[in-house]
């Protein structure tokens, strides 16, 4: 018999090789023979190529080849953009530059050499002779006829798109009021702790390629991959090693894996490329960059009448994989947890000479998110309404689900009073209040911010996703009875290893133990699609669940067959199959004893010992259907079921969190004094795994609150290169976080779960400025675009 | 000009000849294949790389092997003893200090050196004790409960 795992706080099963340093990220598989790939990168954000000079590095030593755009152009097909959008303007984006340079970073040439020192001695020794052209990097001077970036194109906006429901015309006019706010997202760096890496391997023999690649999503990788090269999809294998995080940045396919994997094949040697951080910072894809208005029609009492948005969406000189997308995802999410009858948004999204944006945790909904919590707080400021009540007045209630939004989703199921009411009685929040009164009548600035926010989550429906929104899983009992679960959803530090057992481990009743989750690997996994916008567990983990009733029903028939008897009188329970005579003398205390499930015997595959048994362990079971001497007619030998979930809806989970900081008048300084997040993100399978995907989503949110911005300056040189100039948070900067939960369990998939990975950095950024702002309302403060520094902070307060 | 080099890591003795430019985190993990020690930033910033290095925490991506020669240096892979982790290790599962595991070695050993110097430290000082080391994931909140996890075991044993 085993505990159950499912709701529990189980320690996580990946661990071990983690915390000593045995596991394995793609920098750490060494192959006999690497050579190593270093990148010559545009200095300029945009620039003609004249001419590119590699005779002195090519003969440098150590270096085997240097390739150029000219090299590859014909070779290797277009970086995919998977977004389709109506009259989306699509630049022809290389793997290398070819005759002009469109943002700082952009590849030119791949220098490939003996060892990783004498590659990057190489690539200062490519001269390349660029010729300077003007420069945009403000969008809405992109928007507005600045240069071309472009040729092919007769201006920077790459679409234009109106989105949502109802008048918002008629919205506007009937409203007692309204209020309208400038609102900046800047760019953020994702900074996963692993930069980007590539090791691709070619066998002449067999005419395949292995990529080891850092990546999100191996099987669409593959698919993308094999289409730029021109090898077929079945002669390409991809493996995820660990991967050190992601944060959306590894949801993509890059011009490097599809270069490494061609270069390989040319040299018939494994080719290593590891990507520095300034690389990182210049190369791999930057998330939010939006600027835009808010506009919030209300009635005098606090009732919501309209919303509308207009942003410039500024998406970088060329589209990544989702690119495009990402804008619209924050249209979807405008109506918040509210009801709001009219929504409108109005995206005019824009080339720059800057790196792309694309999915950064949270993808367009932190964006949304923001929006209308900041809206909401300037309707709380507008009528001297508790912003808490603003929030409350407009939530739909429970009953009112499934709830059809403005901009046309059905929210599955929510409760949103519920957990406001409990985070503000875990903050004590009407004292928090009368507090903040008697600390500013000291002339001690503190604040308190409340968001209320929900998120679209279990990515998704595949009507609404680009390649396929289910995912898939195989779940194999093996002959000695230990169980493999092959899943598509690739992690990199969500612990599906962990929490996909906890699922088989009730379902199946086995030992934790005794189950492996394989995953990230394309030789060996069906197909997949990948760990992205929350959708693991809901979508990836019902597809264990499910994979696991299939071969339930056929481990069941195999038993009733064995046992000799009916199907209705065959129970299973505690990983065993019983005759109900035996399950009530089990209940006598009179059963025999249960064999483990993992203790196989040692030594040649024994014979299935099931002959007078009134009990069958699963592993009986599974030695049985191996075996296949006594199987039902019409049974398939072996013990393995293969699902792929379709998922009907999205999931919304949503929350509350509150911020109490206070700012030092001297100083200007921000420190929080509480944090108290009460997230629902529906039936919670690992408790302790889901505070962890919360605490790191709020600091990602702090970061973006206070710290974080990828600046370029006018030239479209990166200002924040590195680690020193972006500023990622430090432990010192965290509070001591208060969380809690409400359950609302998702209608939408038979686990009732609903995700959390993104919830953190959607929910946190309102009620952190909101904090902000609350503070220094008595400078007459009502809005700050972040990131809001103590120099910001300072000079509001000196210059009253 | 290679240069020879005679350093002890996690107890071993090792000679090699390097290039003086190389940096210790690439001897360790490309020459002594030790790749728990990882690099994350190559500007001293994130602590991915940190070793103990004669008994200091030290960022070995800002360190060249050759200044390590004559020294003792302890990795990720060398603070188990006998099997039996190393109580910040165990913290740290524990607790859920991790979730992609890639700032976690470095992570763990600046934790253990900060346990050396101050066996029962406040969250204040645990936080500025890993000031020099950044993570992604976890936001530090399980990291710093790994930590006191660490000294309180330390101190019952």
């Amino acid at each position: 018999m085993t505990d159950s795992y499912v709701g529990k706080r189980v320690k996580r099963t990946e661990d071990p090789r983690l915390i000593r340093g045995l596991a394995h990220y793609v920098d750490d598989i060494a192959l006999p023979g690497t050579l190593h790939v270093a990148f010559v990168r545009s200095i300029y954000a945009h620039a003609k190529i004249n001419g590119i000079d590699t005779a002195a590095a090519r003969s440098a030593p150590g270096v085997v080849a240097v390739y150029t755009g000219e090299d590859v152009a014909s070779k290797i097909g277009p970086v995919p953009c998977a977004s389709a959008l109506p009259d989306l303007k699509v630049p022809d984006h290389r793997v290398l530059a070819t005759n002009k340079v469109y943002f700082v970073g952009h590849p030119i040439a791949a220098v490939v050499a003996t060892d990783r020192y004498a590659a990057r001695d190489a690539v200062d020794l490519v001269m390349v002779d660029y010729e300077d052209l003007p420069v945009v990097t403000d969008v809405e001077e992109a928007a507005a006829g600045g240069p071309v970036i472009h040729e092919n194109f007769s201006d920077n906006i790459a679409y234009r798109l109106t989105s949502g429901e109802g008048d918002i015309d008629a919205a506007f006019a009937a409203a007692d009021r309204t209020v309208k706010q400038r609102v900046l997202h800047k760019r953020l760096a994702p900074i996963a702790m692993e930069p980007r890496g590539v090791l691709a391997r070619y066998f002449p023999g067999e005419q395949e390629l292995t990529l080891w690649s850092s990546t999100q999503i191996p099987h669409l990788m593959r698919t993308q991959v094999a289409l730029m090269i021109g090898i077929p999809e079945n002669k390409l294998r991809v493996i995820t090693p660990e991967v050190g995080g992601g944060f959306g940045s590894k949801l993509n396919v890059y011009a490097e894996e599809a270069l490494l994997g061609w270069i390989s094949m040319q040299l018939g040697k494994p080719v290593k490329w590891i990507e520095t951080r300034r690389e990182n910072i210049q190369a791999t894809i930057h998330g939010r960059g939006q600027v835009g208005d808010i506009e919030v029609a209300f009635k005098n009492d606090g009732t919501l009448t309209g919303l509308r948005y207009t942003v410039f969406a500024d998406l970088g000189a060329y589209h990544q994989l989702l690119t495009p997308a990402i804008p619209t995802l924050t249209g979807l999410m405008l109506s918040g947890a509210y009801k709001i009858p009219a929504i409108q948004m109005n995206i005019t999204a824009c080339f720059t000479n800057k790196m792309a944006t694309d999915a950064y945790r949270g993808a367009g909904r932190p964006e949304a998110t923001y929006i209308v919590e900041r809206g909401l707080d300037l309707v709380a400021a507008e009528l001297g309404m508790d912003p808490a009540e603003v929030r409350r007045k407009n939530f739909p209630q429970p009953s009112e689900f499934p709830f059809h939004t403005a901009t046309g989703l059905d929210y599955d199921s929510g409760d949103y009073e519920t957990a406001l009411n409990k985070a503000q009685e875990i903050a004590g929040y009407r004292q928090l209040r009368e507090e903040q009164k008697k600390a500013r009548d000291e002339g001690r600035l503190i604040g308190i911010g409340v968001s209320t926010y929900v998120e679209i989550c279990a990515l998704g429906p595949s009507q609404a996703m680009p390649a396929g929104g289910w995912e898939s899983a195989t779940v194999r009992i093996e002959p000695t009875g230990k169980v493999t679960i092959l899943t598509g959803a690739s992690p990199h530090g969500q612990g599906q290893e962990t929490s996909f057992a906890q699922i088989a481990g009730d379902e199946l009743g086995v030992n934790i133990n005794d189950v492996t989750v394989i995953h990230g690997d394309t030789g060996v996994v069906q197909y997949g699609i990948g760990t992205f916008g929350s959708r693991a567990t809901a979508v990836g983990g019902t597809a264990v669940f499910v994979a696991i009733q299939k071969l339930k029903e056929k481990a069941h028939k195999i038993a009733t067959h064995i046992l000799e008897a009916d199907a209705s009188r065959v129970s299973f329970e505690g990983g065993k199959y019983s005759l109900q005579a035996a399950k009530a003398a089990a209940a006598a205390g009179t059963s025999e004893p249960v064999v483990p499930v993992g203790e196989a015997p040692a030594g040649a595959l024994p014979e299935p010992q099931t002959e007078g048994k009134s009990s069958l362990t699963l592993q009986d079971v599974a030695l049985a259907a191996h075996v296949a001497k006594n199987l039902p007619p019409d049974t398939e030998p072996g013990l393995s079921a293969t699902y792929f979930f379709e998922p009907k809806n999205f999931t919304f989970p949503f929350g509350t969190h509150i911020a109490v900081v206070e700012i030092d008048r001297e100083t200007g300084d921000i420190k929080f004094q509480r944090y108290v997040a009460v997230d629902d993100c529906g039936r919670v399978i690992n408790p302790m795994l889901v505070d962890g995907q919360v605490h790191g989503g709020i600091v990602q949110s702090i970061g973006q609150a206070m710290y974080e911005e990828v600046v370029y300056d006018e030239q479209g040189q990166l200002v924040t290169g590195t680690l020193m100039d972006y500023a990622v948070p430090r432990a010192s900067h965290i509070p001591d976080f208060e969380l809690d939960r409400t359950e609302t369990p998702s209608p939408v998939n038979p686990l009732g779960v609903k995700g959390v990975g993104e919830a953190g950095t959607i929910g946190a950024t309102p009620a952190i400025v909101g904090a902000i702002v609350d503070a220094l309302a008595p400078f007459g403060v009502r809005h700050l675009d972040m990131p809001i520094k103590p120099e910001n902070v300072w000079r509001i307060i000196n210059s009253h | 000009m290679k240069k020879a080099i005679n350093l002890s890591v996690n107890g071993v003795s090792h000679t090699d000849e390097v290039e003086p430019r190389m940096l210790l985190v690439h001897y360790l993990r490309d020459v002594l294949e030790l790749t728990g020690t990882h690099v994350g930033c190559e500007t001293s910033l994130c602590g991915a790389c940190t070793v103990m290095l004669d008994g200091q925490a030290v960022k070995s991506c800002t360190v060249f092997a050759v200044q390590a020669d004559g020294s003792s240096v302890t990795t990720i892979e060398g603070l188990a003893k006998n099997g039996e982790m190393h109580p910040v290790q165990e913290g740290f599962w524990e607790k859920h200090g991790l979730q992609c595991g890639y700032c976690t070695p470095g992570m763990i050993v600046a934790a253990a050196q900060l346990l050396d110097r101050n066996a029962n430290p406040s969250r204040e000082e645990i936080c500025h004790g890993l000031e020099g080391n950044l993570c992604r994931c976890t936001g530090y909140q399980h990291i710093i409960e790994a930590v006191q996890y660490a000294a309180k075991k330390a101190g019952q044993s």
